[in-house]
C-alpha cells in the first residue's frame, strides 16, 4: 500500500505494509540513522522519532499512525555543521559514551523541554523514567538538557 | 549426600569451562594470528602521507569508550603533529595489527606504554628527526619537531618531504625516548571527541546503519528453553509470507533470510519448529548453595600454609557468605552484524572486539579458509564485554552463506538478553581471624564460580550460542583439585588488597596479612557466561571490601582507617585518601550511632581496589540514604578517586570513571538474570532491571590522581569494581543491617530490617 510520509520536512512516498512499525520505514526505508532499534517493546527510546511535537516510540507505532503528520528525527534538529542546540548542548558536555541512545535521550527531552521550559530537575527526570542509556552516562546527560532547558526559558 | 549436577544429560548443553581470569592476555596469550601484519614493524603502526598527514594503525578499537580520541592524542604527541592531521584506523584485519581483543581494560597500558603504538610513534619521531639532520645538514641535538616540521639552526623540513607516501622500513626501537609528560601538548589535554557531533546529529554510522548494495535481512530463530534441538521446521509456514527468501536450517540453528527487517521479524515468528524438551534447570532460589556441591576445578591463588593455625590463635573469627548473581551486558541496541560471503570469501562487519579470532573461527563455521575471510571491526552499541556481538557475526556470515547474498542480522531483544554469555555468578565465603586489638591475623577467601563458554578465542566458535547451535563444543571443562600457587597474579582480584600475596618467597600483593589462603573453584554453568566489565573482579571485590567493612565494624575502628592500618600500597591508599578527602570523611565506625530505626536516613560507605592487582586503582565514598519502611536505598553521592598512571585524556577518565559508577549502581541495586524450570526469563527490559535516565542521579565527583612517572593502566573497568560493596556498606552504615547479597532491592533490605525488628 502506498504510504505517505513526512520526515525531517520532506516528503516520501512509500510502499509498505501500513501495520509496519513506523521504525523501519525511518530506518530501512528512508535509511536514516537516527532512531534505531533498541527493544522493539516501547522499553528504551533508542526508536524515538519527534511526531506534531510529541516525543513517539517508532519501533510500536504503525506507520499508519503517522501519515498527514510532522516526524523529525535525530538527524532533522540539526547537523554536525549546524547542531541544534540541544545537540550543541550534549557535544558542550560531552554527554555519550557509545551514543547508540541519543535520539532517545535528546528528542524525548526536546519534546519535553519545548513544551515545559521551566521544568523542575525532577520533573525533567521523570519525563526520561523511560529512557535507558547503558554506558549510564547520566550526569552528563542531564547536564546537557539543563543547559538546554536554560537556553530556551531565557 | 547425592551430588545434584546442573547438567543431567551430556547431549543437551555440552560443558565449558573458563579461567577465573577472563583477560584476553592470559588466556589467549600473545601469539598473533598467522598472516596479520608484524607488529615489531613502523609501517605496521603508522604510514605518512606526502602532505604530511598520519595515518596510525591500531588493534584497540572504539567501542564508546573514548580510547580512539586518547590514541589519536598518542599518535599526535609522539609525532609532533597536529591532533586532526591523524587519522586511526582501527580492527581490520586487512589493515591493522593484531592486538588479540579490546577488552579486561588492556588498551590504555598496550598502547601507551613503552610499547606498541606509542613506541612506534617515538620511534618514527626519532628516526624523522635522524633523516632530517642529515638532508639539512644540522645535527640531530640541534633540530626539534613540531607541526609536523623539523626546523633548526634556521632549516627546516617538514615530514611529507621527508618520508611522505613512503615506507619506513624500521623496527620498533625499545629505547626510543617517549615524550615526556611534562612538555605534553596534546596528550593529558581534555580533548572532545571528534565522534560527538555526529552520534549527537544522528549521522553515525553504527553496524546497525551499514546497507550494502543488494543487502537482505536475517533473523534466527532460537530454542525456546535452553537445551532444545530440532525436531523439525515447517518451512510450508511462511512461504507465502512477503518478502522471504529462505529458511535455513543448521544441526540446531534456524533462521530466516527476508528482503526487508520487518518482514524477516514476522517470518521468524510465524515460522513453525519443533524444538525438543530442555534440560531440567536449577531451582534459582536454590542455586548459591549447589554450586558448592559441583564438580570443579580449582585454583590456589594464594596459600600461606598456617592459616588453620593462625585462626586457632585468633581472639576471634569472623565467617560469612557473599553471593552476587548472574548479570547481563544488556546493550541498548540488540546486537548487529552485516555479513557478505561470496563463494570462497567472505567480508564481516562486526562490533566484535576481537577481529582476529571473528576471521579464525568464522572461517571454521563457514568452512572457509582463514585468509579469505575479511572481518572489519563497525561501532555497535555500548557492549560492556562480550554482548551478543559476536554470535550475532556469526548467524550473519551463517546466513550470508546460506543465501550468497550480503545479510543483515539484528537479534531481538529476547534473543539478546536470553542468550548472551552473561557474567558469571559468584558464591564467596570469606574468614578471617583477629587479635585482641581487632588487626587481622589472617584471611581466607573461597569462592565458587560457575561457567559455560566464553570468548570464542582463536578456535573455539562453540563458547557461543550461534557456534553451539552449529554442532561445535565449548571449551572442554575438566575439574582438578588445586596446586600450590606458583606465581603470583591477581588478574581476577580474588586476592583481598589487605593480605601479602606471597608466593616464590615475594610479597607481591597490596596488603600486610601474612597468613593468607584464597581458593578458587570452577564449576559448569547451565546459561552462558563470559566477561562482563569488571569480570570476577567486581564480585570477588563486593565480598572482600563488604567483609573488610565487616571486619573494622567488629574492631570498632573507623573503616578508612582500619583499611588504611592493613595497606601497604602507596596507589590504593592513594586514591582511598583521594576519595574520602574529597567526602570530607566522617571519621567513626560504622554503624552511624544513634540512627532511627524508621523513616528514610542516610550514612556513607566506603570501598577501594587495587584492579587486577596492579592495572588501576579505585576508591569511592557513597553517601546513601536508606527508606528504612519500603527498603528503598537511594544514593545522594558518589566521591570517586581514579589513578590509571598518567592520565590521557581527563574528560574521557572522568566519563569512563563517572559511567562506571553509575552502572555499577544500576548493578548493585536491581540487575539480576532471572530464570525458571527451563529458561531465562529476564528478556526485556520489564524483567531485568536497568536504572534508566529518570531514576534520581546522584552527583559523582571525580578526583583524579595523575602519576606522570608511573606505567599506564586500565581505566575503564576500575570504577564499576567497587560500588556494590560501598552502597553495601553504607546501608550498614545506615541501619547496622549487612545485606550480603546482589541486587540490594527494596523487598531484600525491608526484608533484612524486619529480621533486625
Ligand atoms: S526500540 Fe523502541 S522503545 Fe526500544
Ligand atoms: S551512550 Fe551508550 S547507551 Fe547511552
Amino acid at each position: 500500500m502506498s504510504i505517505t510520509l513526512k520526515v525531517n520536512g520532506r516528503i516520501h512516498t512509500l510502499d509498505l505494509d501500513p501495520s509496519t512499525p513506523l521504525l523501519y520505514a525511518l530506518s530501512d526505508d528512508l535509511d536514516l540513522r537516527g532512531p534505531k532499534f533498541g527493544c522493539g517493546l516501547g522499553q528504551c527510546g533508542a526508536c524515538t522519532a519527534i511526531v506534531n511535537g510529541a516525543a513517539v516510540r517508532t519501533c510500536i507505532t504503525p506507520v499508519r499512525a503517522a501519515v498527514g503528520k510532522d516526524i523529525v528525527t535525530l538527524e532533522g534538529l540539526g547537523s554536525p555543521e549546524k547542531p541544534h542546540p540541544i545537540q550543541q548542548a550534549f557535544i558542550d558536555e560531552q554527554a555519550a559514551q557509545c551514543g547508540f541512545c541519543l535520539s532517545g535521550v535528546i528528542l524525548t527531552a526536546k519534546a519535553f523541554i519545548d513544551k515545559n521550559p521551566k521544568a523542575t530537575d525532577a520533573e525533567m527526570q521523570a519525563a526520561l523514567s523511560g529512557v535507558l542509556c547503558r554506558c549510564f552516562t547520566h550526569t552528563r546527560m542531564h547536564a546537557a538538557i539543563r543547559r538546554y532547558r536554560k537556553a530556551v526559558s531565557r | 549426600m547425592k551430588r545434584r549436577d546442573f547438567i543431567k544429560s551430556a547431549g543437551a548443553l555440552v560443558v565449558g569451562f573458563s579461567l577465573a581470569d577472563h583477560g584476553a592476555k592470559a588466556q589467549f596469550g600473545s601469539a598473533p594470528i598467522p598472516g596479520s601484519p608484524d607488529n615489531r614493524q613502523l609501517d605496521t603502526w603508522i604510514a605518512i602521507a606526502s602532505d604530511g598527514t598520519v595515518t596510525a594503525y591500531s588493534g584497540k578499537e572504539e567501542l564508546g569508550q573514548g580510547i580512539s580520541t586518547a590514541q589519536q592524542q598518542l599518535v599526535a604527541e609522539e609525532l609532533c603533529v597536529r591532533f586532526d592531521r591523524v587519522h586511526l584506523i582501527y580492527c581490520d584485519t586487512a589493515l591493522t595489527p593484531d592486538q588479540s581483543y579490546t577488552s579486561g581494560s588492556q588498551s590504555h597500558p598496550a598502547n601507551f606504554n613503552h610499547a606498541n603504538l606509542a613506541q612506534a610513534c617515538a620511534t618514527a619521531r626519532e628516526a624523522l628527526i635522524a633523516m632530517a639532520a642529515q638532508k639539512l645538514g644540522v645535527p640531530a641535538e640541534k633540530l626539534t619537531a613540531s607541526d609536523g616540521i623539523i626546523s633548526g639552526n634556521g632549516k627546516k623540513i617538514a615530514y611529507g618531504k621527508l618520508i611522505g607516501g613512503r615506507k619506513l622500513n624500521l623496527t620498533i626501537d625499545p629505547n626510543a625516548k617517549r615524550r615526556d609528560p611534562k612538555e605534553w601538548k596534546v596528550l593529558g589535554k581534555p580533548v572532545g571527541r571528534p565522534d560527538m557531533a555526529a552520534m549527537a546529529t544522528g549521522r553515525f554510522e553504527y553496524v546497525h546503519n551499514l546497507r550494502l548494495p543488494g543487502m537482505l535481512h536475517g533473523r534466527v530463530v532460537r530454542p525456546p528453553v535452553v537445551g532444545a534441538k530440532v525436531v523439525s521446521v515447517d518451512e510450508s509456514s511462511v512461504k507465502d509470507l512477503a518478502g522471504v527468501v529462505k529458511v535455513v536450517v543448521r544441526n540446531n540453528f534456524v533462521g530466516v533470510v527476508a528482503e526487508k527487517p520487518w518482514q524477516a521479524i514476522q517470518a521468524a515468528e510465524k515460522l513453525k519448529v519443533v524444538w525438543s524438551r530442555g534440560t531440567a534447570l536449577p531451582k534459582q532460589s536454590e542455586f548459591h548453595d549447589l554450586t558448592r556441591s559441583q564438580p570443579s576445578r580449582d585454583t590456589l591463588l594464594v596459600d600461606s600454609g598456617d592459616t588453620q593455625s593462625a585462626l586457632s590463635g585468633a581472639a576471634v573469627i569472623l565467617k560469612t557468605t557473599y553471593e552476587h548473581p548472574y548479570q547481563m551486558h544488556g546493550s541498548v541496541g540488540s546486537s548487529c552484524a552485516v555479513a557478505d560471503v561470496q563463494g570462497e570469501k567472505a567480508t564481516l562487519y562486526s562490533p566484535t572486539q576481537g577481529v582476529w579470532y571473528q576471521k579464525t573461527t568464522g572461517a571454521m563455521i563457514l568452512g572457509l579458509k582463514p585468509e579469505n575471510v575479511h572481518v572489519i571491526f563497525r561501532r555497535g552499541s555500548g557492549c560492556y564485554g562480550l554482548n551478543g556481538a559476536d554470535t550475532v557475526s556469526y548467524d550473519a556470515l551463517v546466513l550470508s552463506q546460506a543465501v550468497g547474498k550480503p545479510v543483515r542480522v539484528q537479534l531481538s531483544r529476547r534473543d539478546e538478553m536470553a542468550w548472551e554469555n552473561y557474567g558469571n555468578a559468584w558464591t564467596i565465603d570469606e574468614r578471617a581471624g583477629l587479635d585482641a586489638q581487632g588487626n587481622i591475623l589472617a584471611w581466607e577467601h573461597e569462592a565458587w564460580s560457575p561457567s559455560l563458554g566464553n570468548r570464542p578465542g582463536p578456535s573455539t566458535p562453540g563458547n557461543l550460542v550461534t557456534g553451539m547451535l552449529l554442532g561445535f563444543e565449548p571449551a572442554r571443562f575438566s575439574p582438578g583439585p588445586a596446586r600450590p600457587p606458583r606465581a603470583y597474579s591477581n588478574n581476577s582480584n580474588g586476592v583481598p588488597s589487605y593480605v601479602a600475596g606471597r608466593v616464590g618467597g615475594a610479597d607481591q600483593g597490596t596488603g600486610t596479612v601474612r597468613s593468607e589462603r584464597v581458593l578458587v573453584h570452577n564449576v559448569v554453568s547451565p546459561f552462558w557466561t563470559g566477561p562482563l566489565r569488571s569480570p570476577a573482579r567486581l564480585q570477588n571485590t563486593f565480598a572482600h571490601e563488604s567483609f573488610m567493612d565487616e571486619l573494622a565494624a567488629h574492631a570498632k575502628a573507623d573503616p578508612v582507617a582500619y583499611r588504611l592500618r592493613h595497606l601497604r600500597s602507596e596507589r590504593v591508599i592513594g586514591v582511598l585518601k583521594a576519595a574520602t578527602q574529597a567526602a570530607r570523611w566522617d571519621a567513626r565506625p560504622s554503624p552511624k550511632p544513634g540512627n532511627p530505626q524508621t523513616g528514610v536516613v542516610t550514612g556513607r560507605g566506603v570501598a577501594c581496589v587495587a584492579y587486577e592487582g596492579e592495572n588501576g586503582y579505585t576508591g569511592i565514598v557513597v553517601e546513601a540514604a536508606v527508606d528504612q519502611d519500603s527498603g528503598k536505598v537511594m544514593v545522594k553521592r558518589m566521591w570517586v578517586g581514579i589513578d590509571a598512571g598518567p592520565i590521557s585524556n581527563p574528560d574521557g577518565l572522568r566519563n569512563q570513571a563517572e559511567g562506571g559508577a553509575l552502572q555499577g549502581m544500576s548493578r548493585a541495586l536491581g540487575e539480576e538474570v532471572t530464570w525458571d524450570d527451563e529458561k531465562i526469563t529476564s528478556v526485556d527490559w520489564r524483567t531485568y532491571h536497568s536504572l534508566p535516565l529518570g531514576f534520581e542521579i546522584p552527583s559523582v565527583e571525580c578526583v583524579l590522581v595523575n602519576r606522570p612517572d608511573e606505567k599506564a593502566t586500565g581505566a575503564g573497568e576500575t570504577s564499576i569494581t567497587v560500588v556494590a560493596a560501598a552502597i553495601g556498606n553504607a546501608i550498614f552504615d545506615v541501619t547496622g543491617v549487612r545485606i550480603r547479597r546482589i541486587p540490594f532491592t527494596a523487598e531484600r533490605v525491608r526484608a533484612a530490617l524486619r529480621e533486625r525488628e
